[in-house]
């Protein structure tokens, strides 16, 4: 291995930051996006070349096998494990990976402060009192990353133990109790840095805690959970870069770090509730069903394919709004089908994309992105909410509280002041749900029993499909 | 001896201190995150919510930057299997698996998203 200068390998490390941050640059628009991923990519390539000839000098005398052979196999396993998530994901699923790759940055962190303890130690190494701190946040932020992530994942993949919130008495004093461990361990291990042990003991504190901070948290809730796990698995990767005094890990961590605090305070915006509100405030759903048969009784009317097709003939602008039942009915395909075959027909069709439909921030949009719907066609809220009072049918798929005009008019409602899509403003509504059950706030729309609102009992994908078959009889 | 007497280094605290090569004072250190936690916010603010989950599994192949660390740790050498040396190879081999996957599960699964998104012809 030739022996380059650890000037040249920094110099390196910061191109790789700078192409770093050209790739979030070009990220702001879907044409320059894919360059902008390369981009980003040749950044981490370069970063890795740069770091071998840094790694193999410390164990210069060593075996090979035992350094570069490591090394290889490290690289070798991670690569041919992330390759296979990567081509394999369903599209639908896409909320789990990015669950479960920010667990993995997490988790990474952890590891790396560890190795840097031991190593530090093994060379009779004093540790300043700097990085003493960041070893100890690396162990901590990138412990609760990990599991909470692997929680996060689980409940996506709705796993039989994680399909309801593992319920046990006194859940948040518990959190408190550890939280107050996780401090005095934290403390401890900022006092004796050299203690590998009292790191490890902290390190599984911290795990058991990112295993009860996301237990409790639900479905709808996911996007700011992934958002803020993001954000953390930023933080650990800058805590890491403190530790091994590397800027380049600094400046990564820190631009991860804010895009997952903008991410996760546009998805509570969204919701209308505090970050605390999400984390501790578990959402109780109180089954109101006196209420929901005084809203629903004698007013929602069924309809079927043939009318929806129908109202169809005679629309001029239809707007669809998915929600996460498109997803889990796997419909997107069947929507992009019926969409190209209203615009065949001469109809204005557009998509409304509520910033919190899904299962984490801009969900919705890869699905029908991968359903090849034009991007053009995804409308966000602010830009399409005007345009409902000129619309002559919306159709409602697998979406239920963001289209709850509760939100506008009941200040007592538990969704009171969250920004929701205006589809009763539309001529016609149509809502194709498999029944009345409410959504994830546990509440009854209105929405399904307005004057203007027609409801389709159906699956989301055999509905559509059902609808049109209907036009295309019809014509 | 099944666990070497150099494993006892995890727990013997400050044995004799050594001077260490130079390292960035922290308050350079704390300058350069923050000033990139400030372009991080200008940047990201501009991506549309419509690419915001490239924006996140992007975002997250970047965070796997802790690469460069794990690398470090991986590549050290070790000469016995018990030994501290091993146990540092052994956290910085997990670590590389843990960042490699990040990293190349997290590029990777952007770019498949993104060749997704078409204007209309």
């Amino acid at each position: 291995m030739p022996n380059i200068p650890w000037e040249l390998s920094y110099l390196v490390y910061l191109l790789a930051a700078v192409l770093f941050i050209f790739c979030l640059k070009m990220l702001c628009h879907p044409r320059t996006a894919v360059r902008g991923n390369l981009t980003g990519a040749l950044g981490m390539l370069l970063a890795v070349l740069a770091t071998v000839p840094l790694a193999l000098k410390e164990g210069a005398e060593k075996p090979i096998s035992s350094t570069l052979g490591v090394l290889l196999a490290g690289l070798v396993v991670g690569g041919i494990i992330g390759a296979v998530l990567a081509i394999r994901v369903r599209m639908t699923a896409m909320p789990q990976m990015v669950a479960l790759l920010n667990g993995f940055g997490g988790g990474a962190s952890v590891l790396v402060a560890g190795a840097e303890l031991l190593q530090r130690n093994l060379k009779g190494l004093s540790t300043p009192w700097d990085v003493a701190l960041a070893t100890v946040l690396s162990g901590v932020i990138g412990a609760v990353t990990f599991f909470g992530s692997l929680v996060a994942f689980a409940k996506l993949e709705e796993y039989r133990w994680f399909r309801k919130p593992i319920r046990y008495p006194a859940q948040q004093p518990i959190n408190a109790l550890l939280g107050l461990i996780v401090l005095g361990l934290g403390a401890a291990s900022f006092l004796h840095p050299g203690n590998g042990w009292l790191y490890l003991a902290l390190v599984v504190v911290c795990s058991v805690l990112g295993l009860t901070l996301v237990n409790p948290i639900g479905g709808a809730d996911m996007p700011v959970v992934i958002a803020m796990l993001n954000s953390y698995s930023g933080l650990a990767a800058a805590a890491t870069g403190f530790v091994i005094n590397n800027a380049v890990l600094i400046i990564s961590g820190a631009l991860v770090g804010a895009s997952g605090v903008i991410l996760s305070q546009l998805m509570c915006k969204a919701m209308n509730r505090s970050l605390v509100n999400v984390i501790f405030g578990v959402f109780t759903a109180e089954e109101d069903t006196a209420k929901a048969d005084e809203i629903y009784a004698g007013r929602v009317k069924a309809t079927s394919a043939e009318e929806i097709a129908m109202l169809f003939d005679s629309a001029r602008r239809v707007v669809f709004v998915p929600g996460y039942g498109m997803a889990v009915a796997q419909a997107q395909h069947a929507v992009s089908q019926l969409a190209a075959l209203l615009e065949s027909r001469g109809v204005e069709v557009e998509f409304a994309i509520h910033p919190v439909a899904g299962r984490m921030p801009g969900h919705m949009n890869v699905l029908l992105a991968e359903a090849e719907v034009p991007y053009e066609k995804l409308k966000e809220m602010d830009e399409i909410n005007p345009t409902f009072s000129q619309t002559d049918v919306a159709v409602v798929i697998g979406a239920n509280d963001v289209v709850n005009p509760l939100a506008r008019t009941d200040p007592n409602s538990p969704i009171a002041g969250m920004p929701i899509l205006d589809v009763d403003k539309a001529r016609t509504v149509v809502v194709i749900k498999r029944s009345l059950s409410p959504g994830f706030a546990g509440i009854p729309n209105p929405l399904f029993a307005a004057d203007n609102t027609l409801m389709y009992f159906a699956d989301g994908k055999k509905a559509i499909l059902d609808i049109v078959q209907a036009i295309k009889e019809g014509a | 001896m099944l666990v070497g007497l150099d494993m006892l280094v995890w727990a013997t605290v400050e044995a004799q201190p050594v001077q260490e090569a130079a390292r960035t004072p922290l308050v350079v250190n704390l300058a350069i995150f923050v000033l990139a936690c400030f372009v991080g916010y200008e940047v990201i603010t501009k991506i549309p919510p419509l690419l915001h989950t490239p924006l996140m599994s992007g975002s997250n192949a970047i965070s796997g930057i802790t690469l460069v660390g794990s690398l470090v740790a991986a590549g050290s050498g070790f000469t016995a299997i018990w030994s501290t040396e091993a146990a540092i190879s052994i956290l910085g081999f997990l670590a590389v698996v843990f960042a490699t996957i990040n990293v190349v599960g997290g590029f990777l699964v952007t770019d498949r998203m993104l060749g997704m998104f078409k204007r209309k012809e």
